[in-house]
Formats: structure tokens, sequence, C-alpha cells
């Protein structure tokens, strides 16, 4: 094959690779909205985050709003700080409720935010006061084993 | 006698060892060499592109076909033990993780060691059996920088493309059958894949560990045909010898790669 034909071949062949990186990076990878999306932090303190792990996302009336993008545990009240940074363009107001939730028995933990009434919103860096933390089902399969025991015991 | 064949078992074993040492050296030696060479395969541009066109272009056949029917298969298993759980919408996060992080770099390195690394070992092996390098040698034209260095550069180019082409094809497959057969929602199939996929962690660790297979098959295909018995039976060993080193050495180095790549993960 001659100079002219290899040299169209290989431009070919890089051209589709690169777009192929290209399909990888945009449309599986999602990079466009993970970088570029501007946005704002809130923290909340749960008592217990139940299963959230990083990049979880947080979501709003089922929409997701942001991700979670620190968890670290406040060693004087000992519960968990949970760092989301929201995408700008979402306010929620100040009396607004963070809550751990699960999608389904076996799906993701995320965040669930519940916006109030309240007229002022949410500033960047603020911490939400009320929360509500994860349901952990082994306490709660304790706790209802317990209730019929004291019930049965009473009677 | 028996002390003696006993010895003899000795000498074999300390033959065989010896050679391996030396061979390992001789080729660290040969990678140096052609390293030092490779300047030479940039300068003259368009002996490397016929090595991207003979190693790449002509292995895209088998790159994308191969790539499509794996993503179709691993769509129709993943979703029949997925389905049982109730989270066959997972199954885009299955297909391009799986795709992206292992079987896109590995399956596309074993292909093209086979594919295009025996040719090159061929080819150099012949080139030696026929005399033509030590020819080149009486030119005072250094065959490690005309024949060896294009194509060592030309497969470590051709492999993250081909990589890369490969996982596409093997989402695209995933596609048909997941959502174009199986009837799984269109926007949870890609909208999971994408909540998943982590462009530095998963793809740009994917793209690395397709340049160091390139890097080990290039190597491994040009050392054993420079390295090779200069008769008809020893170009056919080098040849075996190619396709079983690289796809142990493809093997070996994922497993490394992905201890150093994906140990943190979820903590």
């Amino acid at each position: 094959m001659n100079r002219a034909g290899i040299d169209l071949w290989v431009g070919i062949f890089v051209l589709v690779g690169i777009c192929a990186v290209g399909f990888l990076s945009l449309r599986v990878g999602n990079l466009l909205t993970a970088n570029n999306a501007p946005g704002y932090h809130l923290e909340a303190a749960f008592d217990n985050i139940g299963g959230l792990k990083l990049r979880a996302p947080v979501k709003a009336a089922g929409v997701v709003v942001g991700r979670v993008d620190a968890i670290k545990l406040d060693p004087k009240t000992y519960q968990a700080v949970v760092s989301m940074r929201i995408e700008q363009g979402y306010q929620f107001s100040r009396d607004t409720i963070a809550s751990i939730l699960t999608s389904g028995l076996l799906g993701e933990v995320y965040v669930g935010i519940d916006s109030g009434g309240d007229t002022q919103s949410l500033v960047d860096g603020t911490r939400i006061a009320k929360t509500q933390s994860a349901v952990v089902l082994e306490k709660l399969i304790g706790q209802f084993l317990f209730d019929k025991a004291a019930a049965g015991s009473a009677k | 006698m028996a002390l003696e064949s006993l010895a003899y078992g000795l000498r074999r074993v300390g033959r065989g060892t010896l050679n391996s040492i030396t061979r390992l050296g001789f080729a660290s030696r040969f990678f140096v060499a052609v390293v030092r060479n490779s300047p030479a395969a940039f300068r003259r541009l368009q002996l490397t592109l016929r090595e991207i066109y003979f190693a790449g272009v002509l292995s895209l056949t088998i790159i994308l076909v191969s790539g499509l029917f794996i993503g179709m298969v691993l769509a129709l298993q993943g979703y029949e033990a997925l389905t049982r759980y109730g989270a066959d919408e997972s199954l885009g996060i299955l297909v391009a993780l799986s795709l992206v992080r292992e079987l896109g770099p590995v399956v596309a390195g074993l292909l093209f060691a086979s594919r295009a690394g025996s040719a090159i070992t061929a080819e150099i092996g012949l080139m030696k059996t026929t005399e033509q390098l030590s020819a080149m040698e009486m030119m005072a034209v250094d065959p490690l920088a005309r024949v060896v260095a294009p194509r060592f550069w030309g497969g470590i180019i051709s492999m993250p493309i081909l990589t890369a082409l490969f996982s596409t094809m093997g989402i695209f497959g995933a596609y048909l059958v997941g959502v174009k057969l199986l009837g799984i929602d269109s926007g949870a199939f890609w909208g999971n894949m994408q909540s998943a996929v982590d462009f530095r962690r998963d793809i740009v660790n994917g793209i690395i560990k397709s340049v160091v297979f390139g890097f080990a098959v290039s190597l491994i295909a040009v050392f054993e045909g420079y390295d090779a018995l200069p008769t008809a039976e020893g170009v056919s060993t080098a040849t075996t010898r190619t396709v079983v080193t690289s796809s142990l050495a493809i093997l070996g180095l994922d497993f490394v790669l992905t201890v150093f790549m994906f140990r943190g993960i979820g903590v």
C-alpha cells in the first residue's frame, strides 16, 4: 500500500480511537456534568449515617441535586458530619430537613432533602439544623423483638 | 549410577536457570537499545505509521467484532443474575465497569498479542533467518532503528486506541441486548452507568492498563523475533513463545495493576 493510503488509514484509526475515548469519558464516565457544574457546600450532622458513602447522591423530591463529598466524625458530639456539594441554582430554605434514606430494600443510600417554608435560604457552608438519621435494620428488628417479649411477659 | 543421573538432573536445572537469566539480561540490554534508538522511529515517522497500520488498523476487525460480542454476552449473562434481585437496571454499571476496568484492556491485549504480536515476531524472525538484518548492518543501517523501534512504538500507540474501541463496542453491544432486546429502560441503563463510572478512577486507569499491556506485548514480540534462532523451527518457536509469554505477562501485570489501582475502593 502506498504512503498516502497508509497515512489516511492511520489517520482514520487515530481519529476513531479519540472518538472512542471521548465517548467513554463523556457518555459513560459523565465527565461533563461531574466537573463543570458549579455549586456550593452544605453540612449536616447525623447520629448515624448507616451505609452512606462518598459521592452518594443528594436528592430533593427524588431529583439529584448534589453529591456527598466528605464524611467525618465530630470528636466532641460523636456525630457524623456529612459535607454535601449542591449544584448551583438549587436553593433550600433554612428549616430544611436532611435525612439518610435508602432507595428500595437493597438500593443505594442517599441523602434526602425536604425543603421547609422559611423564606430565607441556606447559604454556602451552613449546617442543616434538622436531620434524621439512617434507620438501622438490625436495631429496628431488635426493638421489635424486645417489644414483643415485653408484651408477652406483661400478660 | 543413581549419583550420575542425579548429577545430570542438577546440571540440566542449572543450565536452564543460567540460560533464562542470560536471556533476561539480554532482554534488558535489548530494551535499553530499543529505547535509545527510538528517536529514529519518530524522526522517520513514515516507518512507525506503517507499523501502526499493520498492528492497529488491520486488527480493527477482530477487536470490533469481539468487543461487540463480549458486550452482548456480558449483558445477557448479567441480566440473568441481576434480574433475580430486581436489579436489572444496574446492567449498565456491570457492563461498563467490567469492560472499562478489566475486560477491555485484558481481552484487547490478548487479541493484540495473538493478532499483531505474533506477526511482528514472525516478520523480524524471518528477516533474521534470511539475513536481511545482517545485510542492513553491512549497509551501516542499524536494524534496531530501522526495523525494531518502529514496530515497538507502533504497538504501544495502537494498543490504547484498540482498547478504547473494544470497550466502546462492548458497551454498544450491551446497549443493543439490554435495551433493545431485553427491554431495560434506556434512561436507567445510561444514568446508572454514568453515576457509577468515574473518569479518573475507571477510565484513566483502564487507559493506563492498556498502555502498559501494549508496552509489554510489543517488547516481548520484537525481542522474541530478534532473538529467534535463524531456522524455520526457530521462527515458529519464537512466534509461539510471543503469544504465550505476552498472554501470561498481560494477566500477571493486570493483577499487579489492579491491586495498585483499585485496592482503596469504598473506603
